[in-house]
């Protein structure tokens, strides 16, 4: 079974604490969003027995339109219509990826509908101050947090990665509470605030060290899985040599996709466990983790060898990536579509490189600012005929089965090969 | 003891109280990952309530699970009245607690015991934040 939060004792809760600030803001004295703001982070700061809030100075907000709705459009609206002045967020404010590209919605088979919703929603956001960078990697695209910078992150690939490769401190932030945060400039200090918080609570012998993008994926996802939720934090040894920040962007997305895990610590890589000691009590529950474990998740989603469309996304492509795949793109010619989704902030760069021409005169196509899933990746595969989808994202294949997909996973380069043939060796 | 008497209190708890048939399996719960919002039915193939409806149904669950979306799409699920009419579960995460805040969606979290053991699925329940606890009623 698993435990609740173990940080509270809940006999002696007596509610958050709040300092002058914090008690104007709650006031109205700031003004009514502020304080609409702080009352939401209470409410969930009290029920997690959160003591106090904690500055943060930055906030990523999550909020394509698909999960927003017309009723999340219409409560950021209602934000917005408030009077110039006493709207702005105060502190950094970014945005995840939006639900779609706006110059490539046609090719996906996306309504009016959609694009209009998307629009207000931008509006709305520009309106509250908020930048809309639209990625899933800002910690390579925009600015990466540092060791002990407390923010207010959404996006668990975002946050796994911010928490257990910079050393930031950020609990999963949905996107009202991230858009609350960016609104006060603090948010409640329990979970991956506290350094308590951040000890190993699990122990992993990795006996094998992934070379792709794909088994990195697979093996977050399999470490994902054993761990199980939220509160767990996998310390991990076996690691050999020291793995890229691409690496460890699908690995840590896909930990906490499988897992709903926000942090990890790879002994002797990661900047809080030089040593296992720095991380772990001793006796910590272990698992070990094999080759035949990671190629057990990956053969657990080819369930056929026909493809309908092939997807690089989740997150979203650096440039590096968009690199490799460019040089693989070279001289073929798609059977069927090709995408390859990146940031706003690395797809001018991908154009200037000659990368997007490389990917597109083979028949793929280069999407930015949106991510696969985040867009309407239900009634896309409705309005397109897509079912059977290969990607290199472990993070892809857990999410798009509850869509209706048959995702399978596989190399980047198995992947383009299936682009070609239309069929995944 | 007769399971039809049994009180189970949380550690945590959020929202009205509300009455109504249990849906209860040990599986995790992603708003994104795991349901057909349109249809209001649990859609992920792996899923243990695969092709069973979540709307006005009390879902007693072991824990969350995915990503951030669940906090917006809890209150987009609200306004449609295609809705769980509240969340149990063994342990939350941030994401479910914050769209349970947004969506008003009652939540009880934290047991002493496995609660997807001790609510017999289908049973009728009363959530009751205020008190901490959810009963088995009939």
């Amino acid at each position: 079974m698993i435990p609740a939060p173990p940080w509270i004792d809940w006999d002696e809760l007596t509610g958050m604490k709040l300092n002058d600030e914090e008690q104007d803001i709650l006031a109205g004295k700031s003004g009514v969003l502020p304080q609409q703001a702080l009352a939401h982070q209470k409410s969930v700061g009290e029920f997690f027995g959160a003591a106090d809030f904690v500055p943060v100075t930055q906030a990523h907000i999550m909020a394509d339109t698909e999960s927003l709705g017309e009723a999340g459009v219409l409560w950021l609206e209602r934000l917005a219509a408030t009077a110039e002045g006493q709207r702005q967020v105060r502190i950094p404010t970014i945005t995840d990826p939006r639900g779609t590209d706006f110059a490539k919605a046609a090719s996906l088979g996306q309504t009016q509908a959609m694009l209009d919703l998307e629009r207000r929603a931008i509006e709305a956001f520009v309106r509250l101050g908020v930048t809309m960078t639209d990625t899933c990697i800002n910690y390579q695209t925009v600015q990466a947090p540092i060791s002990y910078e407390h923010v207010a992150f959404g996006d668990t690939g975002v946050v796994i990665y911010s928490n257990s490769v910079c050393g930031a401190r950020s609990n999963f932030e949905g996107g009202p509470s991230a858009l609350a945060a960016g609104l006060t400039g603090r948010t409640p200090r329990y979970g991956f605030h506290l350094p308590e918080l951040r000890r190993a609570t699990l122990h992993f012998r990795v006996e094998f060290t992934p070379a792709s993008l794909n088994e990195w994926g697979a093996l977050g996802g399999v470490i994902g899985r054993l761990a199980g939720n939220y509160w767990a934090v996998p310390a991990i040894e076996g690691i050999e040599g020291v793995p890229k920040s691409d690496q460890l962007k699908h690995f840590g997305a896909a930990m906490a996709s499988f897992g709903s895990t926000a942090l990890f610590h790879i002994i002797g890589i990661t900047p809080e466990a030089r040593r296992l000691s720095d991380v772990a009590a001793t006796g910590l529950p272990g698992h070990r983790v094999t080759r035949a474990d990671v190629d057990a998740l990956q053969k657990s989603y080819l369930v056929d060898d026909g493809v309908d469309v092939v997807v690089f996304s989740a997150p979203q492509l650096s440039l590096y990536e968009l690199r490799d795949l460019a040089a693989l793109c070279e001289g073929r010619r798609f059977a069927v579509p090709l995408l390859a989704v990146t940031s706003p902030q690395v797809k001018p760069d991908c154009d200037r490189m000659g990368y997007t021409a490389r990917i597109e005169d083979a028949g793929g196509s280069v999407l930015a600012g949106m991510c696969f899933y985040q867009s309407y990746a239900r009634e896309i595969a409705e309005a397109k005929g897509w079912n059977r989808l290969a990607t290199n994202s472990a993070k892809l294949v857990n999410i798009l089965g509850g869509y209706g997909y048959r995702p399978m996973l596989a190399s980047m380069e198995a992947c383009v090969d299936a682009a070609v043939s239309g069929r995944l060796a | 003891m007769n399971a039809a008497s049994r009180i189970f209190r949380a550690r945590q708890a959020m929202g009205r109280t509300v009455r109504g048939p249990a849906l209860v399996a040990h599986d995790g719960f992603s708003a994104r990952y795991d349901l057909d919002r349109m249809a209001g039915i649990f859609s992920r193939p792996a899923h243990k309530l695969a092709g069973q409806s979540y709307v006005g149904r009390i879902l007693v669950l072991d824990t969350a699970k995915g990503g951030v979306a669940t906090a917006w799409m809890l209150h987009e699920m609200q306004s449609r009245g295609i809705v769980p009419l509240a969340l149990v579960f063994n342990s939350v995460n941030p994401i479910l607690a914050q769209g349970a805040a947004l969506g008003d969606v009652p939540m009880l979290a934290g047991f002493d015991e496995d609660i997807t053991a001790a609510i017999p699925n289908g049973a009728q329940v009363e959530v009751n934040p205020q008190a901490s606890s959810i009963s088995i009623v009939a």
